[in-house]
C-alpha cells in the first residue's frame, strides 16, 4: 500500500472522480493525500478480527410506505435548473456523444 | 433565565410575545432584519437574506392570530444553513457548482418550521458542502466570529452559529456530519444540538456523508433547543432513514432535577491536546453538575482515539459518491468544454465543470473518498474503517449499559477555542484533528449537544459537549438545561453587540 502518492496515482484517481486537475493541484494533492493516508493508516493496527462493518447505525428501519401514486415534480420544474435543456421535448441537453 | 428583549429575545420569549400579541411578528422580523443589516458587513454570516419574503410571511401570521395562537414557533425568525433546500430561494451550499440553483421543493425541516409559525429570514454561510471546521472553505469567503472578528466561528455551520450569537436570529438550523453544529456553537458561545441519527428527516439536505449527516438547531438556550427539536423531530416518508420513534415533548424534560444522573468522563481521551483553559472549564462544569446531584465517573472509550481517521475515511467515501451528481447536467454551473474529439466532449464537460465548480477542500475529499473506494484499497481503508466504526459504537454501548452504566458522556466540544482565520488552511490534516471530540457521536449515531461553559482569558467562548443514548435527547437536554440554570455563560452578549 503506497504511503506516498505519485503524480500518476493522483491523475488516475482524478480521472475516476471526473475531476480535471491542473499541475499545481496534482502536486499539492499528491503531498496532502499522502499525509492524510499515512495518518489514517493507524486504523490498520486495530484488531478487527470477527468485527462486522457498520455501514449504517439505524436501529429501527422505517416501515415500508404504501406503494401509491402521488404528485411529484412536473417536467418543467425538473428541467428548470438545467444549464441547457429542450423544454418542449423534455430533455436535458449535453455535449454531443454519438457520431 | 431572562434575556434582554431589546437584544433580540429568545425563541420562547418571541413566540410567547407573538402569541399573546404583545409584539407583532412583523415587528420581530424587522428587528432581526435590522440587526442582520447592521452586522452582516462585519460577520458575513449569510449567503442570502430574504427580507421581503420574511416580512410578507410575518404579516400573514399577524393577520391570522387565531390560526397561529398555539403555534410552537409563532413569528420566530429562523436562519437556515445554505445546504437546506428552500423552494424558490437559491441554495448554494456555499459552492460555485450550484450557481443559479433554485430548489423546486422544501426540505422537510423547512416545511415543519413553517407549519410551526417560523419566519425564515435567510440562508447562512458555511463551509462548501459542509466540508470544513472554520467556514474558510466557503466559495463566498469566511464567516467571522462575533466574539473576535479575526477568528473563525468554527464550521461547517459557522454562519448559523455566528447569526445566533450576534442575535441576528434566535434560532438557526445547521447540519452536523462530524461536529458541524456543535463545534461552531462552542466557538460562538451558543447551544448546538445534533440529534440521534434518524431523529430528524434529512430530506432536502444536500447530502455529504449520508450515514453521518443530521440536521439540528442552534439556539441561545437549551430550552430553545428543546422547543426547536419538538418541531423538527419525527419520521418522514420522504427519508427512509428517519425512524418512527415517538417524539416526546422535550421541554417537559427540563425539570432542573438531575439527581442521580450518571455522567462519564473519558479521561484517557482528554489526556493530551486539550487547551488548558478548556480543560479547566470542563472540570468546573463537572463540579456544577455534581453540586446539582449528578454523579461523575470515569469511562473508557478505548477506540475513540481512532475516530478521526475512521471518520475521514468513511465520510470522504460517502462524499465522493454523493457529490458525483454535480456534473453540470441537471442543475447549477456548467463549464464550456473546448472542442475536442467528439465522444470525449461529454467527459470533458463533466470534469471541467467539477474542476471549476468545486473548491480545494471538496476536491481533496472527493479524491480521498474515490481512492479509498477504488479497487485494491477498498478493503484496507473503507471496509477496515467501517469495522473500527463498529468498535467505536460498541465502546459507547458498553459505557451506557455496563459497569458503571452512565447516562451521558461529557467532554469538551472542541480541544481549543476559536482559532484565527488563515491559521490552519495550509494544513488540512491539522484542521481535521480539531474534530477529535465530535466525530464519534456521528460514527455512533448518538445525540450530542454543546452548551456554553466558560471563556478563555481572551473572552473566547468554550463549549461543554454532552453525548447521550440513542433517542435519549430528553436526558441530554435536561442535564444541559440544569447546568445552564446555574451558570450565566449563555446570557453574555458578544462584544460586536456593544460596539
Amino acid at each position: 500500500m503506497p504511503a506516498a502518492f505519485t503524480r500518476e496515482d493522483v491523475a488516475k484517481i482524478a480521472a475516476l472522480a471526473n475531476l480535471e486537475l491542473d499541475p499545481s493541484e496534482i502536486d499539492l494533492f499528491a503531498r496532502q493525500l499522502g499525509d492524510i493516508l499515512t495518518y489514517a493508516e493507524q486504523v490498520q493496527q486495530v484488531d478487527t478480527t470477527g468485527v462486522p462493518p457498520t455501514a449504517s447505525v439505524i436501529t429501527r428501519p422505517a416501515a415500508d410506505r404504501v406503494d401509491e401514486v402521488r404528485p411529484s415534480l412536473n417536467r418543467d420544474e425538473a428541467l428548470a435548473n438545467a444549464p441547457d435543456r429542450a423544454l418542449d421535448a423534455g430533455f436535458f441537453k449535453v455535449p454531443r456523444v454519438i457520431g | 433565565m431572562t434575556h434582554d428583549g431589546a437584544a433580540g429575545g429568545t425563541v420562547r420569549e418571541i413566540r410567547d410575545a407573538v402569541r399573546s400579541r404583545t409584539r407583532s411578528a412583523v415587528e420581530v422580523c424587522r428587528d432581526a432584519l435590522a440587526r442582520i443589516e447592521a452586522l452582516e458587513p462585519q460577520l458575513h454570516a449569510f449567503n442570502t437574506v430574504i427580507a421581503d419574503r420574511a416580512l410578507a410571511r410575518a404579516d400573514a401570521i399577524d393577520r391570522e392570530p387565531e390560526r397561529w395562537r398555539d403555534a410552537p414557533l409563532a413569528g420566530v425568525p429562523v436562519a437556515l444553513k445554505d445546504n437546506l433546500s428552500t423552494r424558490g430561494v437559491r441554495t448554494t451550499a456555499s459552492s460555485r457548482i450550484l450557481d443559479g440553483y433554485v430548489p423546486p421543493y422544501d426540505a422537510t425541516v423547512v416545511t415543519r418550521l413553517e407549519m410551526a409559525g417560523a419566519v425564515i429570514v435567510g440562508k447562512t454561510n458555511c463551509d462548501e458542502f459542509a466540508m470544513g471546521s472554520s467556514t474558510e472553505n466557503s466559495a463566498f469567503g469566511p464567516v467571522r466570529n462575533p466574539w473576535a472578528l479575526d477568528r473563525t466561528p468554527g464550521g461547517s455551520s459557522g454562519g448559523s452559529a455566528a447569526a445566533v450569537a450576534a442575535r441576528m436570529a434566535p434560532l438557526a438550523l445547521g447540519s452536523d456530519t462530524g461536529g458541524s453544529i456543535r463545534q461552531p456553537a462552542a466557538l460562538c458561545g451558543v447551544v448546538g444540538l445534533k440529534p440521534t441519527y434518524g431523529r430528524v428527516s434529512r430530506y432536502g439536505l444536500l447530502a455529504f456523508g449520508s450515514s453521518l449527516d443530521q440536521i439540528g438547531p442552534v439556539t441561545r438556550t437549551v430550552h430553545d433547543a428543546a422547543l426547536a427539536l419538538n418541531v423538527l423531530a419525527g419520521a418522514d416518508p420522504a427519508d427512509a432513514t428517519s425512524v418512527p420513534e415517538p417524539v416526546p415533548d422535550y421541554t417537559a424534560a427540563l425539570t432542573g432535577d438531575i439527581r442521580g444522573a450518571r455522567i462519564g468522563v473519558p479521561r484517557a481521551l482528554l489526556a493530551q491536546g486539550v487547551d488548558a483553559a478548556v480543560a479547566r472549564a470542563l472540570d468546573a462544569a463537572l463540579d456544577v453538575l455534581e453540586s446539582r446531584g449528578a454523579t461523575i465517573v470515569d469511562v473508557e472509550l478505548p477506540h475513540a482515539g481512532h475516530a478521526i481517521p475512521v471518520y475521514y475515511l468513511v465520510a470522504t467515501a460517502e462524499a465522493s459518491s454523493n457529490l458525483a451528481r454535480y456534473d453540470g447536467v441537471r442543475y447549477g454551473f456548467r463549464a464550456n468544454p473546448e472542442p475536442g474529439t467528439r465522444n470525449q466532449e461529454l467527459r470533458t464537460m463533466y470534469s471541467r465543470t467539477r474542476a471549476q465548480g468545486f473548491g480545494a477542500e471538496v476536491k481533496r475529499r472527493i479524491m480521498l473518498g474515490t481512492y479509498v473506494l477504488s479497487a485494491g484499497y477498498y478493503d484496507a481503508y473503507y471496509l477496515k474503517a467501517q469495522r473500527v466504526r463498529t468498535l467505536i459504537l460498541r465502546d459507547y454501548e458498553q459505557a451506557f449499559t455496563q459497569g458503571q452504566a452512565v447516562d451521558l458522556i461529557a467532554m469538551p466540544t472542541s480541544p481549543t477555542p476559536a482559532f484565527r482565520i488563515g491559521e490552519r488552511v495550509e494544513d488540512p490534516l491539522q484542521m481535521y484533528l480539531a474534530d477529535v471530540f465530535t466525530v464519534s457521536a456521528n460514527l455512533a449515531g448518538l445525540p450530542a449537544l454543546s452548551v456554553p461553559c466558560g471563556f478563555t482569558a481572551d473572552r473566547l467562548p468554550i463549549g461543554l459537549q454532552l453525548t447521550g443514548r440513542h433517542f435519549d435527547e430528553a436526558t441530554l437536554l435536561r442535564v444541559a438545561d440544569a447546568y445552564e440554570r446555574d451558570t450565566e455563560w449563555s446570557t453574555q452578549p458578544p462584544p460586536i453587540l456593544s460596539r
